[in-house]
């Protein structure tokens, strides 16, 4: 037993322990009873609400299709956000003020907005300004503003990383004689993308839920709004919000437990200097301007930190 | 060049924004007693609370926002006939919103107070107990304004996130910001000025918050 709030229990302590375990558990099912019952009285437990998730039909017409787009937008706005972010992030360290202060005001800024803004805006700008078929247009409105949000997120990400990096990498660097964009490119660029997998994989879940917005504000037809035309054709809301609930929460408790796995594995491989960012640390960088220290991912988390 | 601002009175520019605020404000105090409650169930010596806590935050966070705040109106409302005491429908809409922010909201509060309790050192406890302060002594004096000055900079991250993940409560037509927004820029000519005009909203609602808060978190932290 090692907490900072409480000693190992003794028999007193036990005592109390199994007696508040009972409450507890009774509290529990009294709640898992006032949810059955509820269900119950609207009949929301028949078999018949259920039984389209067991067939093929309400997979390969609705869900499927949806969870396909989903993960389409993610992976386009992953792909292109993080060349961007990249970019800027480097840009912000950069030794120039002329560079780094633009960069730093455009991350901060899009990193003020909410995301549902910036899907909005980009939709109707499309609409006006580009030629496009509906499909297209929500796809891309939806890639749009994830990518103006997520790259100046993972702008933060990769400069957190690079400076994560034990000093005498560039110190040495600097020693051998490579320039400042050799240094970068060469030496600190390499070992950075390494401590930011974690980070980045992290940053996948934030985009995976994003994609949703886009399905009920401007009718991309993800996992969310294939859910609607699932629910009328079926007559079970209830049962087609547990399903795609559970279908989000698999798809991001994997790429979570990726990234801790890889987290793990990187802070114990010999090649690296052992700087990682964790998922903790990546909590910090979400929202907006917090002013700049970061962990390097030694401290704060918990040991397998992260989510476990 | 603003005066068509004007032209929108269900909601204002102010109202929406106001709602904008509203819904954080109330959102942010609730979610905070309930992620509270949550963080000292997930650091409690009893499992089977651990196990609950744990489970609600792993759960609750990996689904999107937009899908519990639907849910709260087509599920909740629809189905099982949860009006949350309201008549009207916009305030039903309104409190729904709140219903899901906070629960949403509360996983990350907890999150984030556990990881200000998990910077105190094993040995300030050890120390404190060794001296023999009581429990709640150990508690009060040592870990908990530690863990307090730890938990500030987390905390309003969280209050910022909360801040724009309120536009959310658009998609169940709560009148707050981007509501406004969709309306706006569909029925007018300016796109671009009224995206400029939002942003500018949303920069001076988090911005502020996020450097004072970041300040205070910085100052206050213990060195270690």
């Amino acid at each position: 037993m090692s907490s900072v709030l409480y000693d190992a229990p003794g028999p007193r302590a036990k005592r109390r322990n199994v007696l508040i375990s009972v409450a507890f558990f009774a509290l529990l099912a009294l709640l898992v009873w006032f949810v059955y019952d509820a269900m119950n009285e609207k009949n929301q437990l028949e078999w018949a609400l259920w039984k389209p998730f067991t067939e093929s039909q309400a997979w390969t017409t609705y869900l499927l299709p949806g969870l396909a787009d989903t993960l389409k937008a993610a992976a386009l706005a992953m792909v292109i956000a993080l060349p961007l972010g990249a970019v800027f992030g480097i840009s912000r360290l950069s030794d120039h003020l002329w560079v780094r202060l633009p960069a730093a005001w455009v991350v901060e800024f899009f990193r003020a907005i909410p995301v549902l803004l910036l899907m909005l805006f980009a939709n109707e700008a499309y609409d006006r300004w580009a030629n496009l078929t509906t499909e297209q247009r929500q796809l891309y409105a939806v890639v749009t503003g994830l990518v103006l949000y997520n790259a100046c997120v993972l702008a933060e990400v990769v400069r957190a990383g690079i400076l994560a990096l034990p000093k005498g990498q560039s110190e040495a660097a600097k020693a051998i004689g490579l320039r400042k964009s050799q240094t970068m490119r060469i030496i600190l660029l390499p070992q950075a993308v390494t401590a930011m997998l974690p980070a980045i994989v992290s940053q996948l879940v934030v985009i995976v839920k994003d994609t949703a917005l886009g399905g009920v504000m401007i009718g991309f037809t993800e996992l969310l709004s294939t859910r609607a035309t699932l629910a009328a054709a079926y007559g079970n809301p209830i049962a087609s919000f547990v399903v795609v609930a559970i279908i989000y929460i698999v798809l991001n408790f994997i790429l979570t437990s990726f990234a801790s796995w890889l987290e793990k594995r990187l802070r114990r491989s010999k090649k690296s200097t052992g700087a990682v960012l964790s998922a903790e640390d990546m909590e910090e960088l979400n929202p907006a301007a917090t002013g700049g220290t970061y962990g390097t991912g030694a401290g704060g988390a918990a040991p397998g930190g992260g989510i476990t | 060049m603003f005066d068509f601002l004007s032209d929108y009175d269900n909601p204002t520019l102010l109202g929406a924004f106001g709602m904008t605020v509203k819904l954080t404000v109330i959102s942010g105090l609730g979610s905070l007693i309930w992620g509270t409650l949550l963080a000292a169930m997930r650091v409690s010596p009893v499992p089977l609370m651990r196990g609950f806590g744990t489970a609600y935050v792993n759960i609750v966070r990996n689904i999107p926002l937009t899908v519990i705040i639907i849910f709260t109106s087509l599920g909740l409302a629809d189905v099982f006939g949860v009006t949350m005491g309201a008549t009207d429908f916009k305030v039903q809409g309104f409190r729904l919103a709140i219903l899901g922010l906070v629960a949403y909201t509360a996983a990350f509060v907890c999150e984030a107070i556990r990881s200000g309790i998990n910077t105190v050192p094993l040995g300030q406890a050890e120390a404190a107990r060794a001296i023999g302060l009581t429990f709640s002594q150990t508690l009060r004096l040592i870990i908990l304004p530690q863990a307090f000055r730890a938990v500030i900079g987390p905390l309003a991250n969280v209050l910022i996130a909360l801040t724009k993940n309120t536009t959310v409560a658009a998609a169940i037509g709560v009148a707050e910001a981007a509501y406004l927004m969709k309306k706006m820029i569909e029925n007018e000519a300016q796109v671009l000025l009224i995206g400029a005009v939002f942003a500018f909203g949303f920069v001076v609602l988090t911005l502020p918050t996020g450097l004072v808060l970041g300040w205070l978190s910085k100052r206050l932290a213990v060195k270690r």
